[in-house]
C-alpha cells in the first residue's frame, strides 16, 4: 500500500471538508478555494533541496498529530481575566481571534464607522462586502508564490478585515490578538487583510498567543495593500510558548509614495517561520522592514524576507537582528530584487546577530539580484559573540558580569526597538524584550504582556 | 596596600612579565615606565583582572585580600580603578544607564541603598566639572563617537565618580594634546589624597611634569630594572631608554 503523504492528507482533508470550510461563501471565494488547493497539491511542502526551505524543514510538523477546526469553538473564557494584553498608554481597538476565528462575544462581527473605516471579522466583511475584498483578497499572497501562502488560501475560514477609505487616518490603532486554546493538539490558519487607500494612515498591532500547553501549528496569511501615499505601520509581536511551530506569511503591495514600516518581534516559540515579501508596486515607495529575535534551548526562527523592487525611485530599508542561546537556531534570508526599471532605488539590508553559546547556530544569507544600473543598494551581516572588550569595561567598572552581559544585549536589541515609531509601543517592547533576555519570561505560557498583575 | 611579589605572566606561552615585585602605600603615587612591548599594560590588566593571559607565579595582596582571587568586578568593588589607554565604544548603552548602575553596583556590594535619581544627577554634574566636560558628554553612549580627548576625561570622570582607593592610570597621556593633558592630570591631583594611590603607567616623562610621582620604575622586557624618585624620569627624558636597555641587556 502507498502511504500518503502530507501533502496528499491536506489535499484530502480538503476533499473531506469542502463542504464545510466554504460554507457560505461567495463564488469569488469557492473558486479562490479550488485554485488553492490545484496549486498546492502540485507544488506539495517545500523540500530541503530548496534553497528557501534549506534550514527550515516544515514538512514533518504538519504531518503531525493535529486537530483542526472548521467552526469555530464555544470556548468560555473570560478575556480580561485570561488575558490582558493591553499595552500601558496604548489606547488601541482591540480584536481577539480565537483559534483562527474572529472572536466576538459581545461586539459586532464587523465595526463600520462614519468615516468609512471598517473592521473586524474577515468572514463577515467577505459576506458584507464582498466586492471590496474580491479586489484585494488573494490578490496580494498569490498561491503560486509559496505552498504554504496556498494551503492558507484553501483552508483558511476567518480572521481580521480592515479597510481605511482614502484620506481617512485612524486615529487608534488596531491591536490583533491571536490566541490559541485549546485541550487537543491544534493546526490553525487564520488570514488577514488590510486595505489602505490612498492618503489613508493605520497602525496595526499583531501579538500571537498560546494560552494552552498542547502543541500548536499556524500558518497564517496577511495580506496589506497600501494606496498612493498611505502609510501602513504593521508590528507583529511573536510570544507562542515554545511547544508550538508558526509560520507567517505577510504579503504587503504598496502602491505610489505610500510608506510601510514593518515589524516582527519574536519572543518565544519552538519553530518559527516568517515569510515576507514586499513589493513596489508604484514609484516613490517607502519600506522600512525591523525585525528581532530573541531564542534559547531549542527554539529555531527563520525570517525569509523578499522586497521587489519593481519601479523606480523606491526606497527600502531592513534592519534584522537576532540574539541566540543555548542550541537554538536561526536563519536570515532576504531577498532584494530589483528589477530593470526601479531605477533610482535605494535599498540596504542589516543583519547582526550575536552567538551566546557556542552550540547556537545562525545561518544567514542576504541575497541582492540587481537588474538596473542607477541604484543605491548595500548589504551587510554578522554573525559574533558579545563583545569581550566592552564586557571587561563594565566590570571594571563593578558592575556584574550577568547584568554587564544585560546592558550589552539590551544595547543590542534597543537598535531596532528605537525604530519603533510610537514610544509607547517602544517602550513596551523593549520592556518586554528585556524581561525575554532576563529569563523571565520563560515560564509564561500565555501573554507576555500581562502586565496588569 | 597593594603588594605584588614575583607576579609571572604568559600570553599564548610567552612570558611577558618575569617576576615583577611592587609595593604600594596610601598616599603614593608610583610612575612606571618603560619603553613599548615592556609588559606595562598587560601588568594594568593584570592588576584589573582580565583573563587574556595566564598568571603562572606569584601573588598580589591588595588590602590584605588575595586579588587574583576576585572577579573583576568585585577588584573594582574594592576599589580599584583602571583607566583603560583604549576605552571601548559601547553603543546603545548611554553613559548615564552606565554610570548609574555601576555606582549602585558598587553601592549595592557596601549594603547601601541605591543612589536616588536626584541625588545621582547632582553628582554627575558636580563630578564633571573635575575634568572640565561639557553636559553632552553624559547624553550620548558610552564613548562612542568621543575624541581621544574626550575619552581620557571620561575615564577620569568615572574614576571622579567611582572614587577608587587605588588607581591605575594606564597610557591617559597618550593621543592628548597640551590643554587635554592639562585637564586630565589636574583631575588626577584634585582627586589624590592621603587614603588613596595612583599607579601611572606612561612612556612619556611629560605627564609626570603634571602629576609628581614619589616613585619612578622603569619596567623592561617583564622586569622593574630600575627604581628612583622623579628625577629617574627626567633622566629617562634626557638620555632616553637606551642606557638601561644596554645595562640590562649587558648583564644578562
Amino acid at each position: 500500500m502507498e502511504t500518503l503523504t502530507a501533502t496528499d492528507k491536506y489535499v484530502d482533508l480538503f476533499e473531506q471538508k469542502r463542504n464545510e470550510i466554504s460554507n457560505g461563501d461567495p463564488q469569488f471565494v469557492k473558486e479562490m478555494r479550488e485554485e488553492a488547493i490545484a496549486s498546492f497539491r502540485q507544488s506539495g511542502f517545500p523540500i530541503r533541496k530548496e534553497e528557501r526551505y534549506k534550514y527550515t524543514h516544515l514538512e514533518p510538523v504538519f504531518d503531525g498529530e493535529l486537530t483542526f477546526d472548521f467552526n469555530p469553538r464555544d470556548i468560555q473564557f473570560d478575556d480580561n481575566e485570561l488575558f490582558r494584553c493591553d499595552v500601558p498608554m496604548l489606547n488601541s481597538n482591540v480584536l481577539t481571534v480565537l483559534n483562527g476565528f474572529f472572536h466576538h462575544p459581545e461586539e459586532a462581527a464587523l465595526t463600520e464607522l462614519d468615516n468609512g473605516i471598517i473592521y473586524g471579522s474577515l468572514k463577515e466583511a467577505i459576506h458584507r462586502h464582498p466586492g471590496l475584498v474580491e479586489k484585494y483578497l488573494g490578490k496580494i499572497a498569490q498561491t503560486a508564490d509559496e505552498p504554504f501562502v496556498a494551503l492558507n488560501t484553501a483552508f483558511s475560514q476567518d480572521g481580521v478585515f480592515l479597510y481605511v477609505p482614502k484620506g481617512v487616518q485612524m486615529d487608534k490603532p488596531i491591536q490583533i490578538i491571536h490566541l490559541l486554546l485549546s485541550d487537543k493538539n491544534l493546526m490553525v490558519q487564520h488570514r488577514n487583510l488590510f486595505i489602505l487607500e490612498k492618503n489613508a494612515t493605520a497602525q496595526v498591532i499583531v501579538c500571537d498567543h498560546t494560552l494552552s500547553q498542547h502543541m500548536f501549528l499556524t500558518n497564517s496569511v496577511t495580506e496589506a495593500y497600501t494606496g498612493e501615499n498611505a502609510d501602513l505601520d504593521l508590528l507583529r509581536l511573536q510570544n507562542e510558548h515554545n511547544n508550538s511551530c508558526q509560520v507567517t506569511n505577510t504579503w504587503i503591495s504598496q502602491d505610489r509614495d505610500s510608506r510601510c514600516q514593518h515589524g516582527t518581534i519574536t519572543l518565544h516559540g519552538g519553530i518559527v517561520r516568517n515569510n515576507l515579501r514586499i513589493s513596489m508596486e508604484g514609484e516613490g515607495a517607502e519600506t522600512n522592514a525591523l525585525g528581532l529575535f530573541l531564542t534559547d534551548k531549542m527554539q529555531h526562527v527563520d525570517n525569509y524576507t523578499v522586497i521587489e523592487h519593481n519601479l523606480p525611485r523606491c526606497t527600502s530599508n531592513q534592519y534584522y537582528k537576532g540574539v541566540l542561546d543555548d542550541i537554538s537556531t536561526g536563519v536570515f534570508n532576504g531577498k532584494i530584487h530589483v528589477h530593470p526599471d526601479a531605477q533610482k532605488t535605494e535599498a540596504f539590508q542589516t543583519n547582526n546577530n550575536i552567538l551566546l553559546t557556542d552550540t547556537a547556530r545562525m545561518h544567514t544569507k542576504p541575497r541582492l539580484e540587481i537588474y538596473a544600473d542607477d541604484v543605491k543598494c548595500s548589504h551587510g551581516a554578522t554573525v559574533g559573540q558579545l563583545d569581550e572588550e566592552a564586557l571587561f569595561y563594565l566590570q571594571s567598572r563593578g558592575i556584574p558580569k550577568d547584568e554587564s552581559r544585560l546592558m550589552l544585549m539590551d544595547a543590542f536589541t534597543w537598535d531596532v526597538i528605537s525604530k519603533i515609531k510610537q514610544s509607547a509601543l517602544q517602550d513596551r517592547i523593549n520592556d518586554l524584550v528585556g524581561k525575554r533576555l532576563r529569563g523571565e519570561l520563560s515560564r509564561c505560557n500565555n501573554c507576555a504582556m500581562h502586565c496588569n498583575e | 596596600m597593594l603588594e605584588i611579589k614575583d607576579l609571572k605572566v604568559n600570553i599564548e606561552d610567552k612570558e611577558i612579565l618575569k617576576g615583577i615585585n611592587l609595593s604600594v602605600k596610601p598616599g603614593e603615587v608610583h610612575a612606571i615606565m618603560g619603553p613599548n612591548g615592556s609588559g606595562k599594560s598587560t601588568l594594568a590588566s593584570a592588576l584589573a583582572g582580565r583573563d587574556y593571559f595566564d598568571i603562572t607565579h606569584g601573588k598580589i595582596i591588595y588590602e590584605g585580600k588575595d586579588l587574583l582571587e576576585l572577579s573583576p568586578e568585585d577588584r573594582a568593588r574594592e576599589g580599584i580603578f583602571l583607566g583603560f589607554q583604549y576605552p571601548v565604544e559601547i553603543p546603545g548603552v548611554s553613559m548615564v544607564n552606565f554610570l548609574r548602575t555601576a555606582i549602585n553596583s558598587m553601592r549595592k556590594y557596601r549594603n547601601q541603598d541605591p543612589l536616588p535619581a536626584g541625588d545621582f544627577l547632582k553628582l554627575m554634574r558636580e563630578k564633571k566639572q573635575v575634568v572640565e566636560i561639557d553636559s553632552d558628554l553624559t547624553n550620548r553612549s558610552v564613548n562612542e563617537g568621543f575624541s581621544g580627548g574626550e575619552k581620557k576625561k571620561n575615564e577620569i570622570f568615572q574614576m571622579a565618580l567611582l572614587e577608587p582607593k587605588l588607581a591605575i592610570l594606564d597610557e591617559t597621556d597618550s593621543g592628548l594634546d597640551i590643554d587635554a593633558l592639562r585637564i586630565v592630570s589636574n583631575g588626577v591631583n584634585k582627586l589624590r589624597s592621603p587614603e588613596n594611590a595612583t599607579i601611572i603607567i606612561t612612556h612619556y616623562q611629560r605627564l609626570l611634569d603634571y602629576i609628581v610621582p614619589d616613585f619612578v620604575h622603569v619596567l623592561y622586557k617583564g622586569r622593574i630594572v630600575k627604581s628612583g624618585d622623579k628625577s629617574l624620569a627626567k633622566e629617562l627624558e634626557e638620555h632616553g631608554y637606551e642606557w638601561i636597555k644596554q645595562e640590562v641587556d649587558a648583564e644578562m
